[in-house]
Order: structure tokens, then sequence, then C-alpha cells
């Protein structure tokens, strides 16, 4: 078959037979995969909140929680074990003050505000360096360890900057951002409109929000 | 075709005509996606699978498609094999989605892809450029692999995610940019010493 002529029709012709083609393809494409996407998303925002949380039986919607001085909302996923006692939240918390990009993780507390655990959701921080954030922070060696402590009694920021929580080597911009966020994830943990009975109440609250503040001006 | 001439196409793209070792093409994904040997095996794998079907639906339809629109052409069918790629790797592969990001899109506008439309496909029989397809995704794929453990044994001292050395091993500079050129570097001096061997 010879070749088609290059004349207006033709190309024209050819051209939109090709896209809508490939538009009909990937159109099916993307109902195909549409639910599985969905459900991969949705089962890897569960994971990281099962990863961080005591033992728990089920979970109640995001709230939507604001903290003062920052304009974007913190989603707060509220736990309860089978006879619907509040066991602990988990909040989605961020930083925009990493080495490059936005850090998102995810962080537990239980009833008493300590920190359960922590995952990271998203960050673009340096590889080797600041990528380390994935488990430093809850591995227990020296001062690493962020697990069990509570933002409102432990000064949860680097050495260098008079904290309690030792930096990640030659990561300490990644470090302060990390630790920012999970200052943030406290102070909407702590203001959570019907927060449980937590040990030092509204001082907590208080010291929270300041030392968030802080953190947001100093960076 | 003869079959002969078939595997020699194939072993055209693994070996003498090694897109990254020998025509230095595709340096962006090379370079960006090979941190770790399995990021480098799936980015290879990806670029095959575009490879192979792209090759095929545009030597079916080399025909009909007048020659001075023929580049953007080609480019629909690729950009429609990659977004195929793209949003199955999504729902299927989560985890490896997340960790190549960006690249897949950019397959679109990888010039081993379009080079090979454009310089065999166009001008071949179907399965011709299916195994034309093959053998360049798949020495690709090869370097990529190459690099990717290469860095990977290099700067954690891991192949796969399975330790080689011991723990704490690492040197950092092989896990970023500067490090890809000096590997890639390396490799190729050593492929190419052992082609002409």
């Amino acid at each position: 078959m010879a070749k088609l002529e290059s004349s207006f029709k033709n190309m024209l012709l050819v051209l939109a037979g090709i896209s809508l083609f490939s538009a009909l393809t990937l159109g099916s494409m993307y109902k195909l995969t549409e639910a599985p996407i969905a459900a991969s998303k949705k089962a890897k925002q569960e994971n990281a909140i099962k990863a961080v949380l005591p033992p728990f039986d089920r979970i109640a919607d995001a709230e939507k929680i604001t903290v003062e001085g920052v304009t974007d909302t913190f989603n707060v996923y509220k736990a309860y074990d089978k006879t619907d006692k509040f066991v602990g939240a988990a909040v989605e918390s961020f930083s925009k003050n990493g080495f490059s990009g936005v850090i998102k993780i995810m962080v537990g507390f239980d009833v008493e505000g300590n920190i359960v655990d922590y995952s990271v959701l998203e960050q673009k921080e340096t590889p080797g360096l600041g990528t380390k954030m994935l488990d430093w922070f809850k591995t227990d060696k020296n001062n690493q360890s962020i697990k069990g402590k509570n933002p409102a009694q432990n000064n949860l920021t680097v050495s260098k900057d008079g904290g309690e929580v030792d930096a990640i080597t030659a990561a300490t911009i990644s470090s302060r951002a990390f630790l920012e966020a999970v200052q943030l994830a406290y102070a909407a943990y702590s203001n959570n409109p019907d927060a449980p009975d937590m040990t030092s109440g509204a001082t907590a609250k208080q010291e929270a929000a300041d030392s968030s503040t802080v953190a947001v001006t100093n960076n | 075709m003869s079959k002969v001439s078939n595997v020699k196409v194939l072993f055209n793209g693994i070996i003498k005509e090694n897109p990254v070792f020998v025509l230095l093409l595709g340096m962006c994904p090379t370079l960006g996606t090979t941190s770790s040997a399995i990021n480098g095996l799936s980015m290879g794998l990806a670029t095959t699978f575009v490879l192979v079907a792209s090759n095929v639906v545009i030597a079916l339809i080399k025909n009909i498609i007048p020659d001075k629109v023929r580049i953007p052409a080609f480019i629909v069918v690729i950009a429609t094999f990659v977004t195929m790629v793209e949003m199955a790797m999504q729902a299927y592969l989560p985890a490896l989605y997340e960790s190549l990001g960006l690249f897949i899109p950019l397959i679109v506008v990888n010039c081993i892809v379009l080079g090979r439309a454009e310089a065999y496909a166009a001008k071949n029989t179907v399965f011709s450029s299916m195994f034309d397809g093959l053998g360049m995704g798949l020495g690709f794929s090869m370097a990529l692999t190459l690099l990717g453990a290469t860095r990977e044994l290099l700067g954690t001292g891991k192949v796969f995610s399975l330790s080689v050395f011991p723990e704490n091993y690492g040197m950092l500079l092989f896990v970023l940019a500067p490090g890809a050129f000096i590997a890639l570097g390396y490799l190729i001096a050593v492929f190419n010493k052992l082609r002409k061997a």
C-alpha cells in the first residue's frame, strides 16, 4: 500500500482518527483502573493510620481541625476500641520548611497525648540525608526517638535549638521541619473540639499552640 | 524476514547498539531513576513495554500516516501507551509508582522511543519492529538495572534491598546525582571494552 499523500484533508483525518482512537483507549483504561487506584490510595492511608496508633476497633471519619497561625486545616482521625472508648487519634500534619518540597506525616497520639508512632506520607528531601527521617525518629538510639514523648512536656525541637531530640546527621533543616510538623500535629490533636481528658489539659493546649507558632516563625 | 535476522535485531538493541551504553540515548531517566536496582529495572521494563507496543502499532499504521504529520502521530501513539502504563502502575503497583513518580509520564519524550519509531518501525515490518522494540527495551532495562545495582551497592551496601556489605556502609555520593554520572562513565567504559573484545 502506498503512503498517503500529505494533503490537508489526509493529515487532518489521520491525526483526528489516531487521537480519537487513543482517547477511546485511554477512557476505557481509566474506567478499568479507577476503582483499584482509589482502593490503593485508601489502603495506603488506612495503613498509615494503623501503623501509628495503638490497637483500635474503628476509626471515625476525618475531622478538619484548624491550628492558630496556620491557614491549612489538619485531618484528625479518632480511633475507638470495641466499647467505643477513645484510644487515640492519628493526625495528618505537614511542614513547608523542609529542604525541598512539603513534608507530610501522620502522627499517632494516645489518650494522654503521648506520641505512639509516626509515618512519613510524602517527602522530597535529599536521598541519604533528609530521607532518613523515615525511621530516624523512631530508632531508639541516643536521643533520636520521639516515640512515647509528649509534646506538652518534652521540648521536641532539635538539640541545636535547645530541644531534646537529636537531629539527623547533616540534615538539621529536614529535622527541624519534621519536628515542626509533629508539633503542629499535636496542636491540632489538642485543639480537637471534644478532646479527651488530657493530663495537662488547657496548659498543654496553650503551650503546643505557642511552640507551633514559634516554630513557624523561626524557620 | 527470516528468523535468524530477527534474533540479530533483538541482540542489536541489547549489545551492539545498546541505547544507554553505546548510543547514549535516554540519559535523563537513566541518571534520574537508577538510585536503586529495583527502580532501574522497573523503569526499564516500563519503557520496554512502551517501546514494543508503540513500535508494533506504528509499523501497523505507517502507511496511512502522511509524512508531514508523522511525528505528531507517533507521539500520540507513544503518549497513549505511556498513560496506560502510568494508570496500570498507579492501580496495581502504587509503591513503585511513587518512587518513579514523574519519570513515568516522561517516557513520552524519551528519545529512544521516538527514535526507534522514526528510525525503525516506520520503515520495517510489524514483526521485526516488535523485535527491535524488545531488543532496545531489554538493552535499556539491562543498562538501568546494572547502573542501579552499582549505585545501590556503592551507595548503601545493598543490591535489590538485600544487604551485601555490613550495616552502616555507604558512600552517599553514589546515591546522589554526581555518583550517577561517575558510575555511568565507568560502566560505559567497561561495556565498550567487553563489546570490542
